[in-house]
């Protein structure tokens, strides 16, 4: 949409759309993934265009990435997206197609999360391209992240590797202006065997690790010439290393210093950083997260400082840098800030935490989890938020499909006093809920398996997956059913239930958790935001009929808020009719009939 | 301008008003004037009611996306609260430009002691004021509403904004139609002009003070007892279900048992809907 252009060669894109728009014109034939902020716009977007290329969500990121290595073992160029945590779940994969290489270019897409803004770890990608060997590229904004795109592929095809593209956040959300260049068709190479190279027996392995050994050699030797690293000559008193955003930050607040950007993260291009090194009075490294760079130099003897001034922790920021140079006395200390009293004390209240949004169909199985006192081994999604007040009913979040395997362990290894219930999301459970599943039934440990499944993958935004019938392009796909699913697996007691009826809902968790064995429990009710939104005619209360006793405020509906009339030393509440969609659960826990339809209450119709 | 001709602009907000589409357009109209044009935000949690804000910098020519605190021109605030949260922004000389409709947040809304206050600062306007001068309150969504459509709302605070910029009205509108559904163009546009006329109208200085004062109603009630009547209690488990604080509980001979009275907050709930009659609240 904001992608409308005054000239047409230059548009607004975001890192996340400017590597899409990479791929595109490298002629990329496979692009799989799995969503994970903030990388899920990348194959979102270059499923908006149409070409013949194969894109695809894959149920986890380890499938992504064997779809990925099949294709470009087939001669195809492929690309893989996935952010941070899911090359966790790519390693086992990754290792090895570091020792195989490849036929035709692969290009894995990383995102990182550095300041946690919706992740469960800020974990440094870079550190896997070291330990896995492989070239890394960090681009700086989304011109560089086309660009470095099409470097990438070329390092990928000539060095015989796959190749990681590291984002951040910050790169990936934010909006910079991108020529484009033409979109190249795609083509596959004709297949040629080679167990040698593709079949990691022992035997093949131990050579193919040779082979790892002689190509990082060999790219040691390009890091050192290429275009990717660049030294921007300046003052010699300072000189600055650094990458990424951190990049952007570093010429904006010193624009006279020497700065050496690096574009190829891994392997280092050690000689021309110790010239730098030699060319300035003192030598600064910048990085976010992790110090990969710094304790690289330090191993090969030159000196730097780096991480005394630059925290290990969270993202980088203008502010943030500036005050790492104030620090390291290259400028100076700021004049201590005025006291602002006033207005610190009136800040206090400013507290706005994410929350399930009104009508959320995962609200009532959590209440009622936490009436029956369930010990709940919660997962990563939506209901995740279910952990704050006023639900607060999840015991621990872990990674993803946690869930299921953790019930198993608190089952057995506590107890006993609570029922223990796993709670996971439909995505998520064909993400990696479905061994730690086949575990508990194997083992027939008596637990509580909730599956809220709202036919959507909703906390990065709405994706489909294949239990929601339909592909990433929008095309009708088929469909696996999780009731059925869990049926042939063997489980016994199987139920369907629909959240919004919460005396339903309560009536068939009491007796799941009463079941002897490995109970699944499936909720029906689809997202109200996304992929559609939904809404029916908003509820209101009638303030005189309300006696304050909170009991729809245990909901954590955020239409439902406080008035300031009290009664008893408690507030009433009311309805915001434009936030309110209309679930009616509200109304159903409201024991003095105050909550009814707005449309019935004559007096509040003109609203 | 910052010495390298930066302009930045802070659009902040709540999940679901609109700030990044705002933002959008803004950058759409600083490209099509041949400006350079960096814009920032994280997408996330953010939606969920959560906070939301997009950076927006243009200029001959732009590094990094973000804007530093203490050196944006303007911040364009959806709500007061987050007016507030981010005023520190706003360079010395800057304008806040800021639409007086609270979002009370759930989590305002969770002290269950007696007379507890909604959690929301007071005071924001005052306090917004002693940090920079050019403060610019209005009702966007009464615009908005009487345009017929609240979610036009943001369109509405991007017209007022459009009141502090360089740039022309037509580079507003195209940009809108541009970047707007074809259906809701018009609508926008109309939204955008009342916004914008708002802001010329001089609105500036008259602005409606807080009326969010707390009442505090001053009953002062001792420590609820809550009693069961044993042989009374059949086991249906109603009060149990009904009690929004959690307060009893089924013992292992399947009667109701207090658990928790010191979390009683006397809705009187479990004594009106036992059909026993064998809960009493004093
Ligand atoms: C390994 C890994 N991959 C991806 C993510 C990003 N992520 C967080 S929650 C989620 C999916 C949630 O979908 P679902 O389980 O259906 O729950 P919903 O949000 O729809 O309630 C994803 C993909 C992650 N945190 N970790
Ligand atoms: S996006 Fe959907 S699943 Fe997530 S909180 Fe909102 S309604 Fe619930
Ligand atoms: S009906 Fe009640 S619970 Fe449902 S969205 Fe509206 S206010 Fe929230």
């Amino acid at each position: 949409m904001a992608t409308a252009i005054s000239s047409p060669a230059q548009v607004l894109l975001s890192g996340n759309e400017a590597i899409a728009r990479g791929a595109l014109e490298n002629g990329i034939r496979v692009a799989t993934g799995y969503p994970g902020t903030p990388s899920t716009e990348i194959l979102e977007s270059l499923a908006r265009y149409d070409s013949e290329h194969y894109v695809s969500w894959s149920p986890n990121e380890k499938v992504a990435l064997d779809v990925g290595v099949g294709a470009a073992v087939a001669g195809s160029r492929a690309l893989v997206t996935m952010k941070h945590v899911g090359l966790n779940v790519a390693a086992d994969t990754l290792m090895s197609v570091a020792y195989t290489g490849v036929r035709a270019a692969l290009v894995i897409v990383v995102a990182d999360d550095p300041g946690v803004h919706s992740s469960q770890n800020e974990q440094d990608t870079r550190m896997y391209a070291r330990f896995a060997e492989l070239p890394l590229l960090e681009p700086s904004d989304s011109q560089e992240a086309k660009d470095f795109f099409q470097l990438a592929c070329e390092i990928s095809e000539r060095f015989d590797t796959a190749v990681l593209l590291r984002s951040t956040t910050r790169l990936s959300h934010s909006k910079g202006m991108v020529t484009l260049g033409t979109i190249q068709p795609s083509r596959a190479k004709e297949y040629e065997k080679n167990l040698n190279k593709f079949v990691l027996v022992p035997s093949n392995a131990r050579v193919r690790h040779e082979k790892v050994v002689e190509r990082t050699g060999l790219l040691r030797e390009f890091a050192e010439t290429t275009e990717l690293n660049r030294w921007e000559k300046g003052s010699s008193e300072i000189g600055v290393i650094t990458s990424g955003v951190c990049y952007q930050y570093v010429k904006e607040i010193l624009p006279d210093a020497s700065v050496f950007k690096i574009g190829l993260m891994n392997p280092l291009p050690i000689h021309r950083l110790r010239n730098f090194a030699a060319s300035v009075d003192r030598l600064l490294v910048v990085e976010e997260l992790e110090p990969v760079i710094e304790e690289q130099l330090k191993a090969n003897g030159i000196q730097a400082e780096g991480k005394e001034y630059f925290t290990r922790l969270g993202e980088f920021s203008p502010e943030r840098v500036r005050a790492g140079f104030q620090k390291a006395g290259v400028l100076p200390m700021p004049k201590a800030p005025e006291t602002a009293g006033a207005a610190a004390a009136v800040k206090e209240n400013l507290f706005r935490p994410p929350a399930l949004c009104p009508g959320c169909p995962h609200t009532v199985p959590y209440l009622v989890l936490k009436k029956l006192n369930a010990l709940v081994a919660g997962d990563i999604g939506c209901y995740t938020l279910a952990v704050y007040e006023p639900l607060a009913a999840i015991d621990t979040t872990l990674a993803m499909g946690c869930s299921i395997g953790m019930a198993v362990g608190l089952q057995k290894g506590g107890d006993g006093t609570r029922p223990v219930v796993a709670t996971i999301g439909d995505s998520t459970f064909f993400h990696s809920g479905i061994p730690p599943l086949i575990d508990a039934l194997y083992n027939n440990v008596k637990i509580t398996v909730v599956i809220l499944d709202n036919q959507t993958t909703a906390m990065t935004g709405g994706q489909e997956h294949a239990g929601t019938g339909k592909n990433l392009r929008g095309e009708t796909a088929r469909t696996v059913d999780i009731a059925t699913l869990c049926k042939a697996l063997g489980a016994g007691f199987v139920e369907v239930v629909d959240p919004y009826d919460v005396s339903a809902v309560f009536r068939t968790l009491k007796s799941a958790i009463q079941y002897d064995g490995v109970s699944v429990v499936i909720t029906n009710r689809p997202c109200v935001v996304s992929p559609a939104t939904i809404r029916t005619t908003p509820y209101a209360v009638t303030a005189k009929e309300c006696n304050a006793c909170q009991m729809c405020m245990n909901l954590g509906c955020p239409a439902i808020i406080w008035t300031e009339e009290m009664h008893e030393g408690q507030h009433k509440v009311t309805i915001d009719p434009v936030a309110c969609m209309g679930c009616a659960v509200c109304g159903l826990l409201c024991q003095t009939n105050a909550i009814i339809p707005l449309a019935a209450d004559p007096a509040r119709r003109t609203v | 301008m910052e010495p390298n001709g930066t302009q930045n602009v802070l659009i902040v907000g709540v999940g679901g008003q609109g700030v990044i589409l705002a933002s959008d357009i803004l950058g759409v109209v600083c490209m099509n004037r041949g400006y350079q044009v960096k814009k920032s935000e994280v997408h996330g949690m953010a939606k969920r009611g959560g906070v939301v804000y997009s950076h927006v910098r243009y200029g001959a020519q732009v590094l990094s996306p973000t804007i530093e605190p203490g050196t944006s021109d303007v911040l364009l605030a959806f709500e007061p609260a987050e007016a507030l949260r981010w005023s520190k922004y706003v360079k010395p000389g800057g304008t806040i430009i800021v639409n007086s409709r609270k979002r009370i947040p759930p989590a305002a809304c969770q002290d269950r002691r007696m007379d507890a206050p909604t959690r929301y600062p007071q005071g924001i306007e005052q306090a917004l004021r002693g940090q920079v001068g050019d403060v610019r309150q209005f009702d966007a969504e009464e615009l908005a509403v009487e345009i017929g459509d609240h979610r036009m709302c943001n369109t509405v605070l991007l017209g007022a904004l459009s009141s502090v910029c360089e740039f022309e009205l037509q580079d507003w509108l195209g940009a809108i139609a541009a970047s707007v559904k074809p259906k809701t163009v018009e609508r926008n546009q109309k939204a955008f002009l009342a916004g914008r006329n708002a802001q010329f109208a001089a609105m500036r200085d008259s602005l409606p003070s807080e009326k969010c004062e707390m009442s505090r109603s001053v009953t002062c009630l001792d420590a609820p007892e809550i009693a069961i009547h044993d042989s009374w209690c059949k086991g249906c488990e109603i009060c149990v279900v009904v009690c929004p604080q959690a307060c009893l509980k089924m013992n292992e001979r399947n009667r109701a048992e207090v658990v928790k009275a010191e979390a009683c907050i006397r809705c009187m709930l479990c004594e009106w809907m036992c059909p026993d009659l064998a809960v009493r609240v004093q």
